[in-house]
């Protein structure tokens, strides 16, 4: 029987058949449900990484030691693994190795859009390209046998529109294909110069036998529909194509992104009279093709941007526009904190006290957003505590004492503690704020190294932020509740002030744990005097009718931080 | 049968995922082609959240464009009002009538759009429900969705049990007596 399944899901299903034994991987949308997916399966052993290089090692080592193995990271988090990966390129794999890899394209919840095919290029791996669930399934199985068949790691490039869409999915048994023997063999497994030098001529030889695969591999496929038009596409675009254009076009779809066959495109390009590379992002095949002299219309007509669309397509190739109501501007909705969110506590202190903000990735960044506008820059995981480092060095001392950094605690296991050290080394003065709510919040609730729980849920070992921070020579390391508004300010305060590095842990946890519970609701009383302070937390749940604040009961939870905040004293809590 | 795409707007938090599990999985036991796409991460906390549902014989895109849905189930007045382009001529939408404020509108920055119900109104076939009333009605404030599955299947051609059976398969056993009567309730509305 076939199953609805998430594209994630189906990679998931795919490692289980194709009888993957390790999962390591850190959490990142639109990645995420992969290994949360893998868990459900015994068979396989999964885990939360502290960040994707060592997840992407974890999964190297398996290989090495026998194991079909894979790591899952959204595209940014291959930045992060990208050591590893090159190098892994060379030593190739004894067990199979998929590494599977989420782009954002439209940035729907990424800090940048980056292609992650140049990866391929760049590091002489192979990439797998699905565009549906059935296929995420599929050529994740097809991954590892061709990681075992060529000795390479493998990428299994995804989309958001392909790890979140839901579509049928056959399932088959597991292969229990067990462990390979493991045999020590330097010349391959260590890449000191001398084994690298040979190895690199392997890896040359590969990438040669590779586009030989490319030239016939299943999972390129013509559809011959007799058509002048010709599409060459890969993954979601492929539906999005379809979709448009029917039987009105032929279509080569390139279910290998990487290397791409020569021949193949050639041969179908001769019988189209027009062909246009249909791909979202980079003009990855476009210049594929237009290297081989193969003409074809790509990005002069269609975006570098965003997602591509059926209408964007229909319009583009067929010239034929849809009929809609035209759309007026209307107030916009961005993500906010949630009601109850502790995050909100601090930002509200940070904003009073007019400080410089040095932000990082998670929930926490909404804290850029209006009413609390109280983050200055956001880069990538980890860059609060360093850039902050490089912003008081610059700056100097007066600066730095005005500066503060915010990191989650799943973020400053993630690669914030290498910033911390460096501060501490090099003498610098910064105050960094852990804001520890005791999960990965915005991908979705994922434990860590510091929530004690493994991705079992089993206990564990808790790292002990404040030892962590003391061990590195943090001698001021603080604890306060950022809902306890008055002493979480005069914290910040004095430890900003001092002459020395500091942290503050702003400890309090996610709202939406299930092991929080706040229960009632707020309500504003007749002692408001409208000085609309409360409303200077940005809590959805509290919003103005006729000129006054009200509390939406459908959104408040009770968590009573506007009560803190309030100055009259006119906000009660009304218990259910 | 041709393809028929539905969309479910909300807010982030409103339980949109739920909705779009259940018409899934409601489709593929009466045998269609299904895709359902939905985006996780950012935009769940509490920012405007689409689901595309679409079911027939074969179906290509799991998205769907301007123009596009038969049916906007929508379980918020704004949110409706900003997925109202993508409704096909002659499509159909379902709105709860709760109205809840976006940070712009709470800051002051700008006003939430009056008489949106109108507004609909004037551009397609529309069906204004009072979910959370039903939904307390129910027992639960939070079966909003599950109410407004129940006006939503009345204008599909899957039948009566077949929703009643996937609710059962897919939702809780703690919530589901709350769950069934939330749906009958909107069904019956």
């Amino acid at each position: 029987m076939k199953q609805l399944m998430l594209g994630n899901a189906a990679v998931a299903r795919g490692c289980y058949e194709a009888g993957a034994k390790v999962i390591s991987s850190y959490p990142g949308t639109p990645s995420t449900e992969i290994t949360e997916n893998a868990v459900k399966y015994e068979e396989i052993y999964c885990e939360w990484a502290p960040n994707e290089k060592v997840g992407a090692e974890v999964a190297i080592g398996a290989a090495i030691a026998g194991a079909r193995a894979m790591t899952c990271c959204k595209h940014v988090g291959l930045n992060v693994m990208a050591d590893p990966v090159f190098t892994a390129s060379y030593t190739g794999v004894n067990g199979g190795l998929v590494i599977a890899v989420a782009d954002d394209p439209g940035m729907h919840s990424s800090q940048n859009e980056q292609d992650s095919r140049h990866y391929a290029k760049a590091s002489k791996i192979m990439m797998l390209e699905p565009s549906d669930s059935s296929e995420c399934k599929e050529f994740t199985k097809l991954a590892f046998e061709l990681s075992e068949k060529f000795d390479t790691p493998v990428f299994l490039r995804l989309t958001t529109r392909v790890s979140h869409s839901q579509s049928l999915v056959e399932l088959c048994e597991r292969d229990e294909c067990g462990l390979k023997d493991y045999e020590k063999n330097p010349a391959k497994y260590v890449m000191m110069p001398g084994n690298a030098i040979k190895r690199h001529v392997d890896v040359e030889n590969r990438m040669r036998a590779l586009q030989e695969y490319a030239e016939a591999a299943e999972i390129n496929t013509v559809e011959d529909n007799g058509a002048k038009i010709g599409i060459i596409t890969a993954g979601i675009t492929y539906c999005y194509a379809k979709e448009a254009l029917g039987s009105n076009a032929n279509y080569l779809k390139l279910g290998m992104a990487y290397p791409m066959p020569v021949k193949l495109i050639k041969d179908f390009a001769a019988k189209c009279n027009k062909i246009y590379v249909l791909e979202e992002l980079d003009p990855f095949i476009e210049e594929h093709c237009k290297a081989n002299g193969i003409e074809v219309i790509g990005k002069e007509a269609f975006t570098l941007l965003g997602e591509y669309s059926v209408n964007m397509i229909k319009k583009v190739i067929l010239g034929e526009e849809e009929a809609s109501v035209a759309s007026e501007p209307i107030p916009v909705r961005p993500p906010v904190m949630c009601a109850g969110c502790p995050h909100r506590g601090t930002f509200y202190v940070l904003k009073k006290l007019g400080l410089t903000v040095s932000g990082d990735i998670g929930c926490y960044t909404l804290g850029a957003a209006a009413p609390l506008n109280a983050i200055d820059t956001t880069i990538c995981m980890g860059a609060s505590v360093s850039a902050a480092h490089g912003m008081a060095k610059a700056r100097g001392e007066e600066f730095s004492k005005k500066l503060v950094s915010v990191i989650g605690d799943s973020t400053f296991m993630h690669s914030g503690i290498t910033g911390l050290i460096d501060i501490v080394y090099n003498k610098g003065i910064n105050t960094v704020l852990i804001l520890d709510n005791s999960i990965t919040g915005m991908t979705g609730h994922q434990d860590n190294p510091t929530t004690g729980k493994t991705i079992r849920g089993e206990a564990t070992k808790q790292v002990d932020l404040e030892l962590l921070c003391k061990a590195v020579g943090i001698d001021s390391v603080r604890i306060a509740d950022p809902f306890d508004v008055k002493n979480f300010e005069k914290v910040v305060k004095e430890e900003t002030e001092k002459n020395e590095p500091s942290v503050i842990i702003a400890q309090r946890p996610c709202a939406l744990l299930k092991t929080v519970k706040y229960t009632g609701r707020c309500k504003i009383t007749d002692k408001c005097k409208n000085c609309k302070m409360c409303l200077k937390a940005g809590c959805p749940a509290i919003t103005v009718k006729d000129g006054k604040p009200v509390i939406d009961a459908t959104q408040c939870n009770g968590c009573t931080l506007c009560m803190n905040i309030c100055p009259f004293d006119a906000i009660e809590k009304e218990e259910a | 049968m041709d393809t028929k795409s539905i969309m479910i707007v909300g807010v982030g938090g409103q339980g949109t995922l739920l909705a779009s599990r259940i018409l899934g999985n409601a489709v593929i036991s009466e045998g269609y082609d299904v895709k359902v796409s939905e985006v996780h991460g950012m935009s769940q906390r509490g920012g405007s959240v689409v689901t595309y549902v679409r079911y027939g014989k074969k179906v290509n895109s799991p998205i769907i464009d301007k123009g596009g849905a038969d049916i906007i189930l929508a379980f918020e007045l704004l949110e409706a009002l900003r997925a109202l382009p993508f409704l096909k001529k002659g499509g159909k939408i379902i709105v709860n009538d709760q109205q809840i404020d976006p940070m712009p509108v709470i800051i002051g920055a700008c006003e939430y759009p009056q008489d949106i119900e109108n507004k609909l109104k004037e551009n397609a076939d529309t069906t204004v429900v009072n979910a959370l009333t039903l939904a307390k009605q129910a027992g639960n404030m939070k079966a909003v969705n599950v109410v407004l599955i129940g006006v939503m299947a009345k204008n599909t051609d899957i039948p009566y049990e077949v929703w009643k059976e996937t609710i059962t398969k897919t939702v809780p056993e703690k919530f589901l007596e709350v769950n069934l009567k939330a749906f009958d309730l909107g069904y019956n509305s």
